[in-house]
């Protein structure tokens, strides 16, 4: 360990713990409780989505027709790709490389504003063709053949739906200021290859808010497989 | 005596070879792929059977590696099975109830 290392390090242990390792470990351990308690949050969106579904099935398959499957799989892939990026970022940490962080995390914001803005392009259609739910909400297959069979049931899969991407984007936009946080603490030199616990627990934040979208796709997008896309 | 935790402390102990996240990020694109897929096909009641069950292998692969639980204190695991558990137990009370509503309209 480097002389400039242990200072950092003495710097950085606050008094009431024993040392680095208990600091680490209580700290990473409050950051899954946090988790938990994300996990519960969104717990609540799911179990509502869960018994609606069980419900009325047959409204929730024609709303899920009409979200685009493929940019909601780009997102998925986009997603995973930040993960990576945020991975090597918290791993250039540990290693004690500041600037390899900063670009790895800088990669992560990347795509986590390319996420945000696929939603949007996506938010955006559903809004002009009368998807939001509400006074304005218009629901039509558009088919004589097939036409919309439980409409006011269909809003519900829109609300839940805009709940629960919306909730998911947000909790996107914080990860993407948490990120920049840390690339400018980074940079400043706050980090050491025996201090860099706020890296890792933004690092699990940000891969919780993936593992959130890994079941909101297929839930939302490929309930049937009578899919527009 | 402090100074001998701190030098017992190694945080390099935990750091993965980027080949290990490279292959996690694969098989989480390969599981995409696949899922995708999987919704072209008609499987009835095992559509979502198959989409649930490739996102908790995704979500797996994600919590044991890139979130570094399978490196851990059992501690974290415990918090980790603790979610899980207190979400199922939300599902299952709830569908329970919500299930069987129809049952008691059915008898009358």
């Amino acid at each position: 360990m480097a002389t400039s290392d242990i200072q950092v390090a003495e710097h950085a242990l606050q008094h009431h713990f024993a040392d680095m390792e208990q600091q680490q470990e209580t700290s990473t351990f409050g950051m899954w409780m946090f988790l938990l308690t994300e996990i519960m949050f969104f717990g609540g969106l799911f179990c509502a989505y869960l018994v609606y579904r069980a419900s009325y099935y047959q409204a929730f398959v024609e709303g899920s027709q009409k979200m685009n499957i493929w940019l909601g799989a780009t997102n998925t892939a986009v997603l995973i790709c930040s993960s990576l990026s945020m991975a090597l970022g918290v791993r250039a940490a540990q290693m004690g490389k500041p600037k390899l962080m900063a670009v790895l995390l800088l990669i992560t914001i990347v795509f986590g504003c390319g996420f945000l803005g696929i939603k949007g392009i996506e938010y955006h259609e559903h809004w002009v063709n009368h998807e939001f739910p509400g006074p304005t909400f218009h629901f039509e297959t558009g088919d004589a053949v097939h036409p919309a069979t439980d409409p006011v049931h269909t809003e519900i899969y829109f609300s839940l739906y805009w709940a629960m991407t919306g909730l998911h984007a947000l909790h996107m936009v914080i990860g993407v200021g948490l990120v920049t946080w840390i690339i400018i603490a980074g940079l400043g030199g706050a980090y050491s290859r025996s201090y860099f616990t706020p890296v890792e627990n933004v690092g699990l934040y940000w891969h919780f808010v993936d593992l959130v979208w890994i079941y909101l796709f297929p839930l939302l997008y490929l309930i049937s497989k009578k899919h527009g896309g | 005596m402090k100074q001998t935790q701190e030098e017992h402390f190694d945080p390099m102990s935990h750091v993965v070879p980027v080949s290990l996240y490279a292959t996690i990020w694969a098989a989480l694109m390969v599981f995409t792929a696949i899922t995708v897929f999987a919704a072209t096909v008609e499987l009835h009641i095992f559509n979502i059977v198959v989409a649930l069950l490739i996102a908790t292998i995704k979500g797996t692969l994600v919590v044991l590696f890139f979130m570094h639980l399978r490196y851990s204190t059992k501690l974290t695991m415990v918090t980790v099975v603790a979610a899980i558990f207190f979400l199922l137990i939300l599902f299952s009370l709830s569908m329970t109830d919500y299930l069987t509503r129809a049952w008691s309209t059915s008898i009358h």
